[in-house]
């Protein structure tokens, strides 16, 4: 098990970038302690799998290093880091049975008989493939062949991080579920640095500790699920994570805190003195209340969609688009055209200059 | 209701029929009539039952030319596949040499049959052309394949490599590009060697691929006529006097019509079996 | 304009795939089928274009007897979970086709495609080839086709599937407005009842080759017809127990509570998002053992043996759970659904 940093690492694919837009990954310095379970969290094309092939050793950075408990291993191949992947499709050797595709990697490393049998067993059981270590690894089912491939990773006891590259992709939606659930008992078991790259919020934040949320190549936060969710350090962190996301609405400076359409807003805290650029106010539709015309600010419903478990409202206030989250019955609904004033909760409306967070002491 | 749909379908596969019948099966059946007759000539013909049969199994030239034939198919099938699949391991997986690549492989292949046999004609001929002359004069071996049966076979055998073994690489090669990078990516993280790799990864996904190179080239080297004929004619002696060369011989040399006949048809039956027996056993593991 | 289903089904190999299906659809809404994977969802969408046989009963469009006829004859679009675009030709061209198999004049196909690439933002687009695109332009690319052509009916066989969720819920948002008030009949196949939702309209739900329950979204999801429905229609999977009555108590497990209903045997049945790890008013505690929790941005979900029952108890926020150990959940039996033995319902009252 292993520290992993990651220095000043930037990576282009390009033989000569020219500027920041030539960057799959833009200098990125990141700690990941030892036994710790991460999240790559980031819409496609963010970077994350770029990343993880860095991290891997399968791609060599651009510039930056790579160290694992303080070592560089930056220029090392993937067999010599002593890491372990799990790809998006099962990886298996056909040839071999389930008992031989454990044995792997194992085998190719020259570790006794004994202890390869110790080790295989110990993990069929975790798995719960015990029951068929000796079929052919061909005929099994998509779930079954993805969890030989984990358990690939998972048979050495000497590898520095387990990465997880979206595994759960060809996964029926009702299986995942409950391996989402086994991957998080595997990592509480083995503790195993691992890192798990994703665009599901659902799997990121089941699965870590800490997540890490990527944009373009950047990181704009790293935080634990409740932090994620309820102090979103970027706008983007904000909008990503939640159904439906963050509303994110211009304002200006005034009053206490912020003014948007014409109205003051209590925000969490004061606006930083150096906060400079684009001000925007964003707060979650769970935390914006539906109240009486003429309270809060007015606004306008345009659209009322009944989730079932919950409603969500859309609201126009000054041309800006407002959702709202309520629990009211189908009864106490109102209807599309209808005025309403909203106010937010204020320990919950943050303000953002350019994006990242500047109030109640920024990011 | 379902009725119109069900004629219709026969309809459409009438072409089909009518097709594999003037194709295959007419002459198919004119083969079994001449087989089991025998004819004076003046379009008189006796029956004759199974004696055709009984003499081609028993002749012992039929015997050394069938022994050629699987001398030749297995010579040319032990050389091909491996050296196909060597040649497809090796070509580049994307770039721009990729279809530079594709065109040289298959340009032997577009080179009709006659124009392969010709070529190969002139260009081992010991005095004038220019692989024998090379062969002679510069690398020493006395070589001459219009009368030494040693070089004669070994011309042929490079002709047909030369002219077969892009098939075998552009099948493998459709194999080998067919597997995605994780299971590259996979073997280097399990810490695999270069043979485990060609061992549990390219070759497993090549096999289905391979399967049917396999089953092309022995059809097409156990049935090779053009070729060989245009080359040797069989010679020097009866050295590659082939099969198909062989039938030729009887039948249109000898004008030996029923003995062709029943020939062709343990010809025939001899590449269905084995045929058949090759993509059993290759495919008999498979889930 | 409407596409009626007569008792319509599909046989495979001697097996009735799709049970006899009746339905009737109209434009102006979606019709949305919701169900697991293997329902047969899928299936009823290609027998309905046309692409599958159908052994026995009738599909109408608009009045015309269409069982036989020809998908290309139908005037119908079909978009598919994955990104089916022509890969050699551009947005354009690719958008622009079934216009020209129609014979579609020149001069009308420019505006046409225009609009409807401006409804979907590809505008910018139009000149790439779909490799060049994204997973989400590309289904749009698809959409745009479907929009262009002038179709009588559009089957989406669940087209956000395979997108990332946060464009998921972008394009969600606006495939309601995009066929509004187009008179097409549009058909949405989806496995995740939040869309249907979502889509609102009217909604089959579809188990096992059967269509369980037909009729507006919103009355289906409040009053399921059956407990097969009910469990079709919750995702988390619905929390289900057996609950004896007697003498105006509910027994279930080691709950008890005060209920109006005939002495018997029943299966109660209740939403995760109404079993909530916090008392509540006219609340019933259950004493349960926490398995596994699970947080979705704003949701927290635990899953929990009650009873040796699996059940799943799903609380806005973000909520402390120790795995392993038990923690007391909270429901009101009236958010519930009571069933029969015949797994009809039960309304209440003796």
């Amino acid at each position: 098990m292993a520290r992993i940093t990651l220095d000043g690492l930037a990576h282009s694919y390009l033989p000569a970038p020219s500027g920041p837009a030539d960057y799959a990954l833009k200098g990125l310095d990141v700690d990941w302690q030892d036994g710790g379970a991460y999240a790559l969290l980031g819409p496609s094309g963010c970077g994350k799998s770029t990343l993880l092939n860095i991290v891997s050793g399968l791609l060599r950075p651009s510039e930056g290093r790579i160290l694992f408990d303080g070592e560089d291993v930056t220029g090392l191949p993937p067999a010599r880091r002593n890491i372990a992947q799990v790809f998006q499709f099962p990886v298996i050797y056909d040839t071999m049975t389930v008992r031989e595709n454990l044995a792997f990697p194992l085998v190719n490393r020259g570790v006794d008989q004994a202890t390869i049998d110790r080790q295989v067993a110990a993990i069929a059981a975790m798995l719960e493939v015990d029951g068929m270590l000796d079929r052919r690894a061909s005929g099994l089912a998509p779930d079954d062949k993805q969890k030989i491939s984990m358990g690939r990773g998972l048979v050495r006891d000497d590898v520095n991080v387990v990465m997880f590259d979206e595994p759960l992709t060809v996964i029926d939606p009702h299986l995942k579920f409950a391996l989402r659930s086994k991957l998080k008992e595997l990592h509480q078991r083995v503790r195993a640095t691992m890192i798990y790259v994703t665009h599901d919020q659902t799997e990121a934040l089941t699965f870590a500790d800490r997540v890490v949320v990527m944009q373009e190549g950047e990181v704009v936060q790293i935080g634990t699920p409740v932090e994620l969710f309820e102090r979103p350090t970027h706008t983007f962190v904000g909008h990503f994570i939640g159904s439906p996301g963050m509303n994110v609405l211009p304002a200006e400076r005034g009053g206490a805190g912020a003014r948007f359409h014409g109205h003051d807003v209590a925000l969490d805290g004061a606006i930083a003195a150096d906060a400079a650029g684009r001000l925007e106010i964003g707060v979650r539709p769970e935390f914006v209340t539906l109240g009486a015309p003429g309270t809060g600010i007015p606004a306008t419903i345009t659209k009322v969609a009944d989730v079932g478990r919950h409603t969500v409202v859309e609201t126009d206030a000054g041309g800006a688009k407002v959702s709202a989250i309520t629990n009211a019955g189908a009864g106490g609904l109102p209807s599309p055209g209808e005025a309403v004033g909203l106010s937010f909760r204020p320990d919950r409306t943050r303000a953002y200059a350019d994006g990242w967070l500047v109030s109640g002491g920024g990011a | 209701m379902n009725k119109t749909w069900n004629q219709k379908a026969w309809l459409l596969v009438l072409p089909v029929v009518l097709l594999v019948a003037f194709n295959a099966l007419v002459p198919m059946m004119t083969v079994v009539n001449y087989s089991v007759q025998e004819t004076f000539g003046n379009n008189t013909f006796f029956w004759s039952g199974l004696q055709w049969f009984e003499q081609i199994l028993t002749s012992e030239r039929f015997h050394a030319a069938l022994g050629r034939q699987v001398l030749f198919t297995s010579i040319i099938l032990l050389i091909e596949v491996p050296l196909g699949v060597a040649i497809a391991l090796c070509m580049p997986k994307k770039g721009v040499w990729v279809p530079v690549c594709l065109v040289l492989m298959a340009l032997p292949m577009l080179i009709p049959w006659n124009v392969v046999g010709s070529m190969w004609n002139i260009m081992a001929l010991p005095d004038i052309g220019l692989l024998g002359y090379f062969l002679n004069e510069v690398v020493g071996w006395q070589f001459d394949y219009t009368q030494d049966p040693i070089d004669a076979w070994v011309t042929i055998i490079a002709m047909d490599v030369w002219h077969w073994t892009s098939l075998v690489v552009l099948l493998a090669y459709a194999g080998l590009v067919s597997i995605p990078d994780a299971y590259y990516q996979a073997a280097e993280i399990d810490g695999a060697s270069r043979w485990a790799v060609f061992r549990h990864i390219q070759l497993p996904k090549m096999k289905s691929v391979l399967t049917i190179a396999i089953l092309l080239r022995f059809i097409d080297s156990f049935n090779i006529y053009t070729e060989p004929f245009t080359l040797t004619g069989g010679g020097p002696g009866n050295a590659t006097t082939l099969l198909s060369i062989d039938l030729v011989k009887i039948a249109l040399g000898q004008f030996d019509l029923g003995p062709a006949g029943a020939m062709s048809l343990i010809y025939f039956a001899i590449t269905l079996l084995v045929s058949w027996l090759f993509y059993t056993l290759m495919t008999r593991n498979d889930p | 304009m409407t596409l009626r289903l007569e008792a319509i089904t599909k046989v495979v190999e001697g097996r009735t795939h799709i049970k006899p299906t009746t339905l009737e659809l109209h434009p102006g809404r979606f019709n949305v089928l919701l169900g697991p994977t293997g329902a047969g969802k899928t299936s009823l969408i290609k027998m309905m274009a046309g692409l599958d046989p159908i052994a026995s009963g009738k599909v109408i469009l608009d009045g015309e007897d269409v069982t036989r006829r020809n998908p290309q004859k139908r005037r119908i679009s079909l978009v598919h979970q994955f990104f089916v675009n022509y890969p050699h030709m551009t947005v354009f061209e690719n958008i622009a086709s079934p216009l020209r198999v129609a014979g579609v004049p020149k001069s009308e196909i420019q505006g046409r495609v225009e609009a409807a690439a401006d409804v979907l933002k590809l505008r910018p687009m139009l000149d790439r080839r779909p490799h060049e695109l994204s997973g989400g332009q590309q289904q749009r690319t698809a959409l745009a086709r479907a929009i262009a052509k002038d179709s009588r009916a559009v089957f989406l066989d669940e087209p956000l599937a395979n997108l990332d969720y946060k464009l998921r819920e972008e394009l969600r948002e606006q495939l309601p407005d995009l066929f509004a008030g187009r008179g097409a009949v549009v058909v949405y196949a989806t496995s995740e009842p939040e869309e249907a939702l979502l889509l609102g309209g009217e909604t089959a739900l579809m188990e096992d080759g059967h269509v369980r329950q037909f009729g507006p979204t919103a009355d289906i999801y409040r009053a399921p017809a059956s407990l097969a429905a009910a469990r079709t229609f919750s995702d988390p999977p619905i929390n289900a127990a057996p609950v004896t009555v007697s003498g105006g108590t509910a027994r279930m497990g080691s709950a008890t509570w005060a209920a109006a209903r005939a002495d018997g045997d029943y299966t109660f049945a209740i939403r995760p998002h109404h079993v909530l790890p916090q008392p509540m008013a006219n609340g019933v505690a259950l004493e349960g053992t926490v398995a596994v929790t699970e947080l979705s941005g704003s949701e927290s979900s635990a899953h929990f043996d009650l009873d040796g029952r699996p059940w799943v108890s799903l609380a806005h926020g973000v909520h402390p759970y120790r795995v392993g150990e038990p923690h007391t959940f909270h429901m009101d039996p009236a958010d519930g659904f009571w069933f029969g033995p015949d797994g009809a319902p039960v309304q209440e009252g003796r």
